[in-house]
């Protein structure tokens, strides 16, 4: 059976240096993949050669058989394809459930553009319940805090009920119970599409990660469960021992250590 | 009291637009029967003007395009319309101008302007395809924001001199003027001034009723997401490249649509009239009356528009200073302009416990 994603030999260089260098990955219908690496390993070009933002100098991109490379954005996402970006990038200046409509209405004719949104459409009270939303669905997007923002994103995506997801870093710059309330969000998507996360977050990787792909430096440089990536020395020398480095200045686990330490000072004395 | 009306006047929104529509066309029906002819005809004229920001205020306020280009589009309404009004003047001879410049034999270019029902629905249908064209080349390569306005800018100054060095066929610097029959009137007649003060206020109101109706639909919150991150709605699934364009050619239609009714109201087109300063006096109609706003556009073309009048003439030189320091401060201090400053007033004034709450947000930002 062909893969639902066959990415093989993409190439995207930038400024003379190669950003992608000769990618192969495959992904298969109904699959949580997950994809990590190093800062600058490529993850987001990635998601942008596939999605149509960034044109590859080499490679195929195959998606259910059809090639992605040559068109256009919105063709893409006609085809099911949906992403979610780095940083949340909603609507500021229209509300919750107009972010939505908008989201939902992407095959409508002209006629159904031009007239007035009348209520809320099943799919969107759908969205807006998966996303905790309901009760700001008036709300302009742009009050939001950062974290229900990645949700309305990701809830704009689940009007369209697109067949491929590709979510980057979803769960950046979240509170603990934001991450897994999230994972679990995303866990019930998956019954339905097959996604793709970019993720660095290793607690968020552990507790979700099924099968992983390790990206450096623009190829893949391993695949397979978590367990067998982690063992895998080629990324403990690229990736791991990085992450340990990322940990030292993970400013989640300072937080961590700093509300740790009163409770001690204050036993202190009373023993 | 007043407080009380404004209150119940907001639980019915309904009640609110009959009124406001009542007062409107009141106001229309009685200006004719208690201002002099002169004025009624610049009233007029500051309702085509209208018109033109009601339209650019969709290209701009909701849409992000800032057009310095759409004195064209108005140009193009209103050749077309001086060109049928030139001809049936004319009769089976030539147009006054064109003998005058020893052209010999009609235009082929001229020849269907013979008849009214091209060259009306050309005055905004030749506006439209331009706007299309133009935007579907640019918008597709993601030319925008400070390089889309200077190249509609450049657009209205090659407009303005291909019109003056074309002497034969567009009556060059002195334009298209002289008519001695307008649609069959006479020009002049006071009855003929009502009548076009008339056709003025209704184009207004359908341009008006229009828009709102774009605004408030998906696509008008389309044409918002557009503004604010079009890459963004490529990736929702939506050819952001159409919606502009579509949006585009609305917005030159209507400015091709005043441009038809400035001719016969003011009774000239010349170059002058289309080129790179009137383009910009548009876009001040819309920052100094409010962009992305309904009523904005509307003030702002009929103010601006009267204190030119007024003050320009004690002062020609003073009015440009001043119309170019209100454009910065609309621009810098008040993005909503006029509308937005009203909006801000009426909630303040009117709006029970608004007041404290007002109070409250002062002294929360203080510390
Ligand atoms: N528009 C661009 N112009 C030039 N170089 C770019 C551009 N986008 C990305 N790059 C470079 O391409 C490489 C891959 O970047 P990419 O953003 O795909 O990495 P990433 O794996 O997503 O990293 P991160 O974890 O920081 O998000 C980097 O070296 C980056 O500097
Ligand atoms: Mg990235």
């Amino acid at each position: 059976m062909a893969a639902l994603l066959q990415i093989t030999g993409v190439e995207v260089g930038f400024d003379g240096s190669l950003a992608l260098a000769g990618v192969e990955l495959a992904i298969d219908e109904g699959e949580i993949r997950f994809l990590i690496g190093p800062n600058g390993a490529g993850k987001t070009t990635l998601i942008d050669v596939v999605t149509g933002l960034t044109r590859p100098s080499n490679g195929s991109v195959r998606f259910d058989n059809r090639e992605l490379v040559g068109r256009r954005e919105h063709e893409i996402v006609a085809l099911g394809v949906g992403r979610t970006f780095q940083t949340p990038s909603v609507f500021e200046q229209l509300s919750v459930v107009e972010n939505l409509d908008l989201a939902a209405n992407h095959r409508a004719g002209i006629r159904a553009l031009m007239r007035r949104r009348r209520g809320v459409a099943p799919a969107v009270a759908e969205a807006l319940e998966a996303i905790q939303l309901s009760d700001r669905a008036d709300a302009q997007a742009g009050v939001l805090s950062h974290g229900q923002k990645q949700w309305l994103e990701i809830g704009m995506l689940l009007v369209q009920s697109p067949r491929l997801l590709l979510l980057d870093e979803p769960v950046a710059g979240m509170s603990a119970e934001e991450r897994t309330a999230t994972g679990e969000l995303i866990e019930r998507i998956a019954e339905r599409c097959t996604v793709v996360i970019v993720e660095h977050d290793m607690e968020f990787l552990r507790r979700f990660a099924r099968r992983v792909s390790v990206m450096h430096e623009g190829k893949v440089i391993s695949e397979g469960s978590v367990e067998r990536v982690r063992a895998d020395p080629l990324v403990q020398e690229v990736y791991l021992g990085r992450s340990r480095d990322r940990r030292g200045h993970d400013p989640a686990l300072d937080q961590q250590a700093s509300t740790a330490e009163p409770p001690e000072t204050t036993e202190v004395p009373a023993r | 009291m007043t407080g009380g009306g404004a209150a119940e006047q907001r639980r019915h929104p309904r009640l609110r637009q009959g009124a406001v529509v009542a007062a409107t066309l009141a106001v229309v029906v009685v200006l004719p029967l208690v201002v002099s002819q002169f004025r009624l005809a610049l009233l007029s004229k500051y309702l085509v003007f209208a018109v033109v920001a009601i339209g650019l205020n969709l290209a701009w306020g909701y849409g992000g395009m800032l057009s310095l280009g759409h004195g064209v589009f108005f140009g193009l309404g209103a050749y077309c319309t001086g060109m049928y009004l030139k001809l049936a003047e004319a009769g089976s001879g030539l147009p006054d101008f064109m003998s005058w410049s020893g052209v010999s034999s009609l235009p082929a270019i001229w020849a269907p302007f013979r008849h009214a029902w091209f060259a009306l629905p050309a005055a905004v249908l030749v506006p439209m395809g331009v706007a299309a064209l133009l935007g579907a080349s640019v918008f597709r390569r993601r030319v925008r924001g400070a390089y889309f306005a200077l190249l509609t800018q450049a657009l209205a100054a090659a407009f303005a001199i291909l019109l003056v060095g074309q002497q034969g066929l567009t009556g060059g610097t002195n334009g298209l003027t002289n008519f001695s029959t307008v649609f069959g009137l006479e020009p002049g007649n006071p009855r003929t001034t009502q009548i076009l003060f008339f056709a003025a206020a209704a184009a207004a109101a359908v341009a008006f009723l229009v828009v709102r109706q774009i605004v408030q639909s998906r696509f008008g919150r389309l044409l918002v997401a557009v503004r604010d991150g079009e890459d963004r709605v490529r990736f929702l699934g939506y050819d952001a490249t159409r919606v502009k364009v579509v949006a585009f050619a609305l917005s030159a239609g209507l400015a091709g649509l005043a441009g038809a009714l400035f001719v016969p109201i003011v009774g000239i087109i010349s170059p002058a009239d289309v080129g790179v300063v009137p383009s910009i006096e548009m876009v001040v109609w819309v920052a100094i009356g409010g962009r992305a706003t309904l009523a904005g556009p509307v003030i702002g073309a009929l103010l601006v528009s009267y204190a030119n009048t007024a003050l320009s003439e004690w002062y020609p030189d003073g009015w440009l200073y001043l119309q170019g320091a209100l454009f910065v401060v609309a621009v810098v201090w008040a993005p909503r302009g006029l509308a937005g400053l009203a909006d801000r007033f009426r909630h303040l004034a009117w709006r029970p416990g608004s007041r404290r709450r007002a109070e409250v947000a002062v002294g929360a930002a203080s510390p």
